[in-house]
């Protein structure tokens, strides 16, 4: 299949696929890339990488699937272990960046969906709870730069990849993420600084292009 | 080792995730103080420590509060020494923590979904469990436990499939997981209640639970418009 020892399948726009790519680089693994092109339709061989969810992120290394963003990222983090590490060595600190990286799983996709293909009303409700989760985050990061702390760690790895979106939330949302959340702002901009970030996150006019792309292709279902 | 102060367990006596906690503990000989919590009056100390989201179990360790019934498990192994919940190879690793987010994230929605359904969607439903079922009982495959020839991680996570499943199925009278369709995942339970002597020790008490799962179901159906 591959002569690389490590095998990424993703899809471009893919927030959860962007925290993969963002922690390979961090660890400096050198990976094959492999395009799913989603809308078409999903190839043979993620399905059989895949069978439960068919989805993607899929990490491929040594012949073997790992599956779920978050547990590849953790997967990435104990292979790859003597460099840049993202979790703290502490227990406690272990487990409060698997909560906070957990309650951003659970919440920041479905709200910034939820904002981007909705209107009036209902995208009314959709921006106030987006504001407060946002709000929520920001305060957990407080005055840290990044909410690793000092480094950049498993929780800023889970969140970044949302920032690519931003554009698109806030274009079709029409509000601005910088008057509710500066500090989330700012966090994000000086992650963009880390190469790993900026080589992995796809341009947010881009995003901005294919959501609009997606509007139209769920419009003329 | 594990620090100086007892570890205080915040849980429900009904609820399998607090029960997972109690059992991850009890696997690793860790003494610890329980408080039961009434979650239709949460108390100031829950609400303290998982403000978030207000729900048990929380384990109090040090000063510190850890909350997220998967989160403590993994600090649990991290922290005390014993019996080993999560495999020690990466891939393993990997493996056992994306079943147990199946569980948790698919599996056991699925199941609620069937037990809670009106009528005519309960087939649907019900293939649908029943799907997610049998691909969680091929992980199971011929091994004696989810993690090999002792319990681990994952096997304490499927506490939820392995005793709250048949319990609340005799309550609902709809037939899930029996010995015919999943004759591997039954012989695991067998297995487990039998072999494990903690098991039935964070058990809710068979009798007090049934009572307790008719009355949550009917108040579930009562809301629905159900039945």
């Amino acid at each position: 299949m591959s002569t690389k020892e490590v095998a990424l399948f993703d899809y471009w726009p893919s927030p959860f696929g962007m925290r993969v790519r963002v922690a390979l680089a961090e660890k400096g693994v050198d990976y094959e890339y492999r395009e799913e092109d989603l809308p078409k339709g999903k190839s043979e061989l993620l399905v059989k990488m895949n069978p439960v969810h068919k989805k993607v992120p899929v990490l491929i290394h040594n012949n073997r699937p790992v599956c779920e963003s978050l547990i590849i990222v953790q997967y990435i983090e104990e292979v790859w272990s003597h460099k840049s590490p993202l979790l703290p060595s502490d227990p406690y600190q272990k487990a409060l960046a698997r909560f906070w990286a957990d309650f951003i799983d659970k919440k920041t996709y479905e709200t910034g969906k939820w904002v981007w293909t909705t209107k009036d009303e209902e995208q009314e409700a959709a921006k106030k709870e987006f504001i407060d989760h946002f709000k929520l985050l920001e305060q957990q990061l407080g005055d840290k730069p990044y909410f690793g702390g000092d480094s950049f760690g498993f929780v800023d790895v889970a969140l970044i990849p949302f920032y690519s979106w931003f554009y698109v939330y806030e274009t079709l949302g029409n509000f601005k993420i910088q008057e509710s959340c500066p500090k989330i702002i700012a966090w994000a901009k000086r992650c963009m600084q880390k190469e790993s970030v900026a080589k992995s996150l796809p341009d947010q006019k881009k995003v901005y292009e294919y959501a609009l792309d997606y509007k139209k292709r769920l419009g003329s279902q | 080792m594990g620090g100086e102060e007892k570890a205080k367990l915040l849980g429900v006596w009904s609820s399998p995730y607090s029960r997972r906690v109690e059992l991850a503990l009890k696997l690793k000989g860790v003494p610890f103080e329980y408080v039961e919590e009434d979650l239709s009056q949460k108390s100031a100390l829950l609400l303290k420590c998982n403000p978030v989201h207000k729900k048990i179990p929380v384990l109090l360790h040090n000063g510190k509060s850890i909350v997220e019934s998967l989160v403590i498990l993994e600090y649990i192994d991290e922290t005390w020494k014993g019996h080993s919940l999560l495999p020690q190879d990466p891939y393993e690793r990997a493996n056992a923590r994306f079943w147990a987010k199946f569980i948790d994230d698919k599996l056991m929605p699925s199941v609620w979904k069937t037990f809670l359904s009106k009528e005519k969607e309960r087939d649907k439903n019900k293939e649908e469990a029943y799907e997610l079922l049998r691909t969680l009982e091929s992980e199971l495959k011929d091994k004696k436990y989810f993690g090999g020839d002792d319990i681990g991680y994952l096997d304490v996570v499927a506490n939820v499939v392995a005793f709250w499943i048949q319990r609340v199925q005799s309550v609902v009278a709809i037939d899930l997981l029996n010995q015919v369709c999943f004759p591997i995942l039954c012989k695991w339970i067998e297995r487990l209640y039998h072999e494990i002597p903690v098991i039935k020790e964070c058990l809710p008490p068979k009798d007090k639970h049934l009572v307790y799962i008719k009355a949550r179901y009917e108040a579930a159906t009562a809301a629905n418009g159900n039945l």
